[in-house]
């Protein structure tokens, strides 16, 4: 439908927007909105990807030539790819996922749409968690993709116990996740945004990136225990997730 | 972070809805607020004029608390931002119209309002119809909102900025781009908003359309209150 019908001058005198609450209750319990903002948030990020795909589509395409690139560069043979394929896989789904965290704040300063959140008594680490675990499924979307093909182009063989492989998956990319939802929203007021979020991300990634890295390496390798680089992993996690939430409103509200 | 909604102190009739104090903002070099003070009573529509770049957003977007000023307060209904509450209180009692549409383009009008209400904690759809068809769209309108003509983006702005039911209205350029019958009907719904108690602030190029409905004009001029009338001169607003 295209029609638009003009606000009637002859409209009902009690046609007001209070009249349009008149039904509901004025004031609605505080502790039931917190998880009702994220989920509200969460489903909102996925419903606008799924009809842009903005961001899943640069990102497979991104970690796709990856991939390629690399498995054509080093022609490894099954020993050399178990030791470099950890940090291969790990560096591509790094610099896709930069894609995906720019993408998704993209979004919310089109329109200005971001001031409707500034100005909503909704709590601000809703907003950030909402983003940071919309980020957590289009990362993890490419990593359940990307996976197979990276197990095929390099020949892969896991040696070691491969039922930690997902635990490393999890952890590492909430570690990236984490980290680069907070600072793409840093950035976001930045003039070179695009710039300034590698800049600033990579860096700070480096702890997190070593730790998977490593574990995925031992693990594919088999050589020795990961548990020092999981255990190095969660507290990561554990700290900047801390870090993120305690700084976030300061960052929303910033000018 | 405080996620308490309901700090500010209820309606009394000594309370202003809004007071400025000394209020300066600068961006850099620039003052687009200059110590400016002024008490504005509840349940009145005021209009606020002035040329291009005279300060009447940055003082608007001060007042909803999206601006931190360089010096001064901003008191909403007796509570100040940067309380303890930082301010989270007042918030649920404005509403905010930006010249922007704060509409996310690929969502449809429903999906938009569905989503803002749920910022404020309404879970009620038919709310959201409801304050749709109150601004004259068709909340059965499926397309994007991006795909809509922008005095449609203006209206389903409108919608979303009074569907918590605000004690504050908060509108920068609210007729910008849309039909003059279309304006008329927006200048009843406030002039009916506001005898309903609401207060409301609209910033217009437009001041004619609400010569009959406003209770005051306030112009505004290099960052200060130059005046504030409750009738307007036609002359001067050519």
């Amino acid at each position: 439908m295209s029609a638009t019908p003009s606000v009637t001058p002859s409209a009902a005198p009690d046609q007001t927007s209070s009249a349009v609450h008149a039904a509901r209750e004025p004031v609605l319990r505080p502790e039931s909105r917190a998880p009702h903002v994220l989920f509200a948030t969460l489903m909102k990020d996925l419903r606008l990807e799924w009809r842009s795909k903005d961001a899943i589509n640069s990102m497979l395409f991104f970690a796709l030539l990856v991939v390629v690139v690399f498995s054509f560069s080093f022609d490894p043979t099954g020993d050399d790819a178990r030791r470099i394929a950890g940090g291969l896989i790990w560096v591509a789904f790094l610099f896709a996922a930069v894609v995906a965290l720019g993408q998704t704040w993209a979004r919310e300063i089109r329109n200005q749409v971001l001031d409707a959140y500034r100005v909503s008594t909704a709590p601000a680490n809703d907003l950030f968690l909402a983003k940071a675990l919309g980020n957590f499924l289009f990362v993890s979307v490419l990593e359940v993709v990307m996976t197979p093909l990276f197990v095929v182009f390099y020949n892969l063989r896991v040696l070691g116990p491969a039922y930690l492989l997902p635990v490393i998956a999890v952890l590492g990319t909430w570690a990236l996740v984490v980290n680069g939802t907070f600072f793409a929203a840093i950035s976001l007021r930045t003039r070179s945004r695009e710039v300034m979020l590698p800049l600033i991300l990579f860096p700070i990634s480096i702890p997190a990136l070593l730790g998977m890295v490593e574990a995925t390496k031992i693990i594919l390798t088999g050589e020795s225990s990961a548990k020092f680089w999981i255990v190095l992993l969660a507290v990561y996690d554990l700290v900047f997730t801390t870090v993120c939430l305690s700084l976030f409103e300061t960052v929303l509200d910033a000018e | 972070m405080t996620s308490t909604p309901a700090a500010v102190p209820q309606a009394a009739e000594s309370v202003p809805a809004v007071v400025l104090t000394s209020l300066t903002k600068q961006f850099g070099r620039f003052a687009a607020l200059r110590n400016l003070s002024a008490e504005f009573a509840e349940g009145k529509l005021y209009v606020i004029l002035g040329e291009n770049g005279a300060g009447k957003s940055t003082m608007l977007r001060a007042i909803a608390g999206l601006l931190r000023p360089t010096s001064g307060r901003v008191s909403v209904f007796g509570a100040e931002y940067g309380g303890l509450d930082s301010g989270r209180g007042i918030l649920g009692q404005l509403g905010y119209m930006a010249h922007p549409s704060l509409l996310y383009d690929e969502m449809s009008a429903m999906e938009n309002l569905i989503y803002s209400a749920r910022l404020y904690g309404i879970d009620d759809e038919a709310c959201c119809a409801a304050a749709i068809t109150l601004v004259g769209l068709d909340p059965l309108l499926h397309r994007p909102v991006g795909q809509y003509s922008q005095g449609m983006r203006q209206r389903t702005s409108l919608a979303r900025a009074l569907l918590h039911d605000p004690r504050l209205l908060l509108l920068d350029e609210p007729f910008s781009n849309v039909d003059v019958a279309s304006a008329r009907g927006m200048v009843q719904l406030l002039s009916r908003m506001r005898d309903a108690g609401k207060t409301i602030f609209v910033v217009t190029h437009q001041a004619r359309l609400l010569a009959q409905a406003a209770d005051e004009f306030v112009w505004i001029h290099c960052g200060s209150i130059e005046s504030r009338v409750t009738t307007l001169d036609l002359e001067a607003v050519q």
